[in-house]
């Protein structure tokens, strides 16, 4: 039953070949149903192969299928080969079934664009690469699925590549990654200099039977998790997911909520020995993850446009993940990247309803009351605000709050608080774009307000469904005040974490004090909120006003963009400027030409001996032989 | 008597060629050439080559040099060539003439000692040359026949007057 | 008997003569002339060793080239008047047409 793991990413790869060779030629609603089927075939594969897999005794995890035998050099090899075990499953079980969600949704969403065609190709192939990352049984394979969606990142990020800051979004997004890969790829490099193998199984074995010295673990660690940080956007390779908005909203909803942002955290989960056995290196995750958490939160305050809003939620988000993962409880990081990926890419497609409903309106300022025109749009978005808030019951609450007990119950009692901090300004800042979306004064535009109409049923109904599992998705992790061994979730993972010493306990008292503390956080967001922009919306104003400098700093992003420009890429093109002028033209162009002009110049001289008299020819005729035969002689 | 007439005729021969550089007229030229034929003609005599003794001068100072002149005739150009008056291309020739000489003197010099020997029969008879030259140079001597036939018809080809439209 | 360097000295005379002759001369048939020249000093050695060697191989060669210089003689006259024909001029400095 489980063999057939290895169609998984297959399916939407030969899916995305037909659609490449012939999408122009077919129709719009074959395209629409082929893209999706695939996806949705992958998923009940998945389905199958989770079945086969909880049949299967843990010591045959992991499940490999070599396809085809690619890299030998020397002692070194990786292959094409395929896993499946428990981590693997649930990656691939998310990514397919949130993948078919939004792929339903934007054969509603993208039907009048006039690239229709190529939209569902790069779709259909970042879920090909996607599938290909998480089902990698090495490294090397993993990398290619890695450049594979940073690739996709880019080709639908930049899908209107008319616009311009479309193009140069999906640059940035492309060349931030490559700076992440690079760290990534070192990683890996030290990883086959000092364990010769790239398998995954190889790898936890070695690393677990001490193969490696302390210092090479960090090192190797903190390098992986560079790359970690360009793909998962933390700080500080963070500032291409605002500008990623530019894409259209299911690509946002797919790549920049659910799937490809969490690669990262996929890559610290498999990796997971080598933070476990190095203390500093899975500090320094705990740390980034909980200061971007905040950093990011704080920036979301103030922004105006719907999907930025829900972009910094995004990278706050999966800085909770990277806690998880730095304080050990990797289980508690992979269900917050599981629940996250439901109520995040509800949220996107909801607010892409919205932007549909008022002719592609994105600023918050400019809306308003709308909860009478969209009342399933509203419903769904408000499903999902309340599950993002960690309010009790929904699945938000039980990821996060699985996080911040095993930070708190690992010692880390800064980044436990640093998480605090920001589940309120979680909570503040999701019901301050509720209140000004859907609530209060309308402050449509005129024209606007004449075409506002609720989205179709192939968008909303995905909608619902999100809606639905963000509600019950967090039911399968339950906490341990719940009663013991319910916690399916993290059991299931068990057999993928190396386990170096037991996991920390607390007692029920203080388990139970924890998570009264995060509701009561939750619920005091949404009541500033409230106040905020409800009972006295002059308060934003009035804050404004006494502290401006303040809201200056969180506006412009803390000119983050505007430092990277200053200190590094303006930089880096003036250098290569002077580059160019002086080496490039002078030398490489400077030699070429000149070859070609020193051969024309040489042809010159010798063109003047061709005088076409007889008597010059014989004359050197005779000079040769004069020559010969002195030679003869002499 | 040997080394008189070999005196006599080889300075006759290098004056005439010297003469032939001189003048100016090509019709004098030829002339002058014709007496040095000659006296190549009489030293091959001396040399015991009657027979191609006769032939230089039946067919390179006769037939050759007729040819020549009908040529010049032909042409008939009034004009005069004065010779080369640049003095670059004097001295370079001069140049090179001497050192080609004393190239040639020095090849020679392993020969200086050598005796004109040799059969004092006759060698250079018809006879004899007809019998090498029907057994050992059966080749070239057929070879020879066709190039001329093909040198024949390629004179004539080349020098007809054409009669069509193009002059 | 006169020694066999005597002759090759002649012979070596006539050569450069030629060539001198050929570099000095402007006009085409005067130059060809001088050419014939050069050749006939090549008669003069061979002959001249064939009596040395005792074989009269050299005077075969002798015959053959004579008949040959005949041959020559007759095609590159005929390719002169073509030229006068076609130039009105038998200088040898108008023939450039390939020059460069």
């Amino acid at each position: 039953m489980t063999d057939i793991f290895w169609l998984i990413p297959f399916i939407p790869g030969l899916s995305t070949f037909i659609l490449a060779v012939f999408g122009n030629k077919l129709p719009k609603k074959y395209i629409s149903f082929q893209a999706c089927t695939a996806v949705f075939a992958s998923f009940v594969i998945s389905v199958i192969s989770f079945i086969g897999l909880r049949q299967t005794p843990h010591e045959a995890y992991p499940l490999v299928k070599k396809l085809l035998s690619w890299i030998h050099v020397g002692n070194f090899q990786a292959d094409l080969a395929l896993q499946f075990d428990p981590l693997t499953a649930v990656m691939t079980l998310v990514v397919t079934l949130v993948g078919f969600l939004i792929h339903v949704y934007s054969v509603g969403y993208m039907s009048e664009d006039k690239s229709y065609a190529r939209f569902f190709t790069e779709m259909n192939l970042f879920t090909f690469s996607m599938l290909i990352l998480v089902m990698a049984s090495n490294l090397v394979l993993m990398f290619v699925g890695w450049e594979g969606v940073g690739l996709c990142s880019y080709l639908l990020i930049g899908f209107w590549y008319e616009k311009h800051s479309a193009a140069n979004a999906g640059n940035k997004a492309f060349i931030v990654n490559r700076i992440g890969d690079a760290g990534f790829l070192l990683g890996i490099l030290f990883i086959i200099i000092n364990i010769g193998s790239t398998e995954f199984a190889a790898i936890s074995e070695a690393v677990g039977n001490g193969a490696l010295s302390q210092s090479m673990i960090t090192l190797i660690a903190i390098l992986l998790f560079v790359g970690a940080t360009g793909k998962s956007a933390q700080i500080p390779l963070y500032v291409w997911l605002p500008d990623a908005m530019e894409g259209p909203t299911p690509v946002s909803a797919l790549i920049h909520a659910a799937t490809m942002v969490t690669a990262g955290v996929y890559m610290v989960a498999r990796m997971n020995v080598f933070y476990t056995l190095s203390h500093s290196a899975a500090n320094i995750v705990a740390l980034i993850g909980a200061i971007t958490a905040i950093f990011a939160a704080t920036m979301a305050l103030t922004q105006n446009d719907i999907k930025r809003v829900l972009a910094y939620s995004t990278i706050s988000q999966i800085g909770y993940m990277f806690i998880g993962c730095g304080v050990g409880a990797y289980a508690a990081g992979m269900f917050h990247l599981y629940t996250h990926a439901f109520f995040k890419s509800l949220l996107f497609l909801a607010a892409g309803s919205v932007m549909h409903a008022l002719s592609g309106e994105l600023n918050m300022q400019k809306m308003g009351g709308l909860r009478k025109y969209l009342p399933h749009t509203y419903l769904t978005f408000l499903i999902g605000a309340i599950a993002i808030s960690g309010v009790p019951f929904l699945s938000g609450f039980f990821s996060k709050d699985a996080i911040l007990t095993s930070a708190f119950a690992n010692g880390q009692y800064f980044v436990w608080g640093l998480g605090l901090g920001g589940a309120i300004l979680t909570a503040f800042y999701m019901f301050r774009l509720i209140f000004l979306t859907f609530h209060g004064k309308e402050r449509l535009a005129p024209e606007v307000k004449k075409h506002v109409h609720e989205s179709p049923k192939i968008m909303t109904v995905p909608l619902m469904i999100l809606a639905f599992f963000s509600i019950i998705a967090g039911y399968i992790g339950l906490p341990v005040v719940f009663g013991k061994n319910l916690n399916w979730f993290s059991r299931f993972l068990e057999p993928v974490i190396y386990q170096a010493h037991g996991e920390a306990h607390l007692s029920l008292g203080t388990e139970w004090i924890l998570i009264l503390l995060s509701v009561a956080v939750a619920l005091f967001g949404i009541f500033m909120a409230h106040v905020f922009y409800i009972r006295k919306p002059g308060i934003p104003h009035s804050l404004v006003a006494r502290f401006p400098w303040a809201y200056k700093l969180l506006y412009n992003k803390y000119y983050v963009d505007e430092i990277y420009n200053a200190v590094v890429v303006n930089p880096m093109i003036r250098g290569s400027e002077i580059v160019y002028q002086h080496f490039d033209l002078k030398v490489i162009d400077g030699a070429v030409n000149g070859s070609a002009k020193s051969a024309g110049f040489f042809g010159r001289i010798l063109s003047t001996f061709q005088s076409g008299l007889i008597k010059d020819y014989a004359l050197i005729f005779l000079l040769g032989a004069i020559i010969l035969i002195g030679y003869l002689v002499f | 008597m040997a080394y008189f007439l070999f005196f006599a005729l080889s300075i006759i021969c290098i004056l005439s060629v010297i003469f032939m550089i001189f003048v100016k007229d090509q019709a004098y030229n030829a002339l002058f050439i014709v007496l040095a034929f000659a006296c190549l003609g009489g030293l091959f005599a001396l040399l015991d080559a009657p027979f191609i003794a006769v032939v230089q001068i039946i067919i390179y100072a006769g037939a050759i040099m007729v040819l020549f002149v009908f040529v010049i005739m032909m042409i008939n150009l009034r004009k005069e060539f004065s010779p080369e008056k640049k003095k670059l291309t004097l001295i370079l020739s001069l140049v090179i003439g001497v050192v080609l000489f004393i190239e040639f003197l020095f090849s020679v010099k392993g020969a200086f000692q050598q005796l004109s020997s040799g059969s004092t029969e006759s060698i250079g008879n018809p006879t004899s040359l007809g019998k090498l030259l029907f057994t050992k140079y059966l080749y070239p001597f057929e070879i020879t026949s066709v190039l001329i036939i093909a040198a024949m018809v390629g004179a004539i080809v080349l020098a007809k007057k054409k009669d069509k439209d193009k002059e | 008997m006169i020694p066999l360097s005597y002759y090759l000295v002649l012979s070596a005379l006539l050569f450069v003569l030629g060539t001198i002759a050929f570099f000095i001369k402007k006009d085409l048939i005067t130059q060809f002339l001088a050419i014939e020249v050069m050749l006939s000093a090549g008669n003069l050695v061979f002959i001249a060793f064939a009596k040395a060697m005792g074989t009269i191989d050299g005077q075969i060669i002798v015959f053959f080239i004579i008949t040959v210089a005949a041959a020559e003689a007759a095609v590159g006259l005929a390719i002169i008047l073509l030229v006068y024909r076609k130039k009105k001029s038998i200088r040898s400095e108008d023939m450039n047409i390939m020059k460069g």
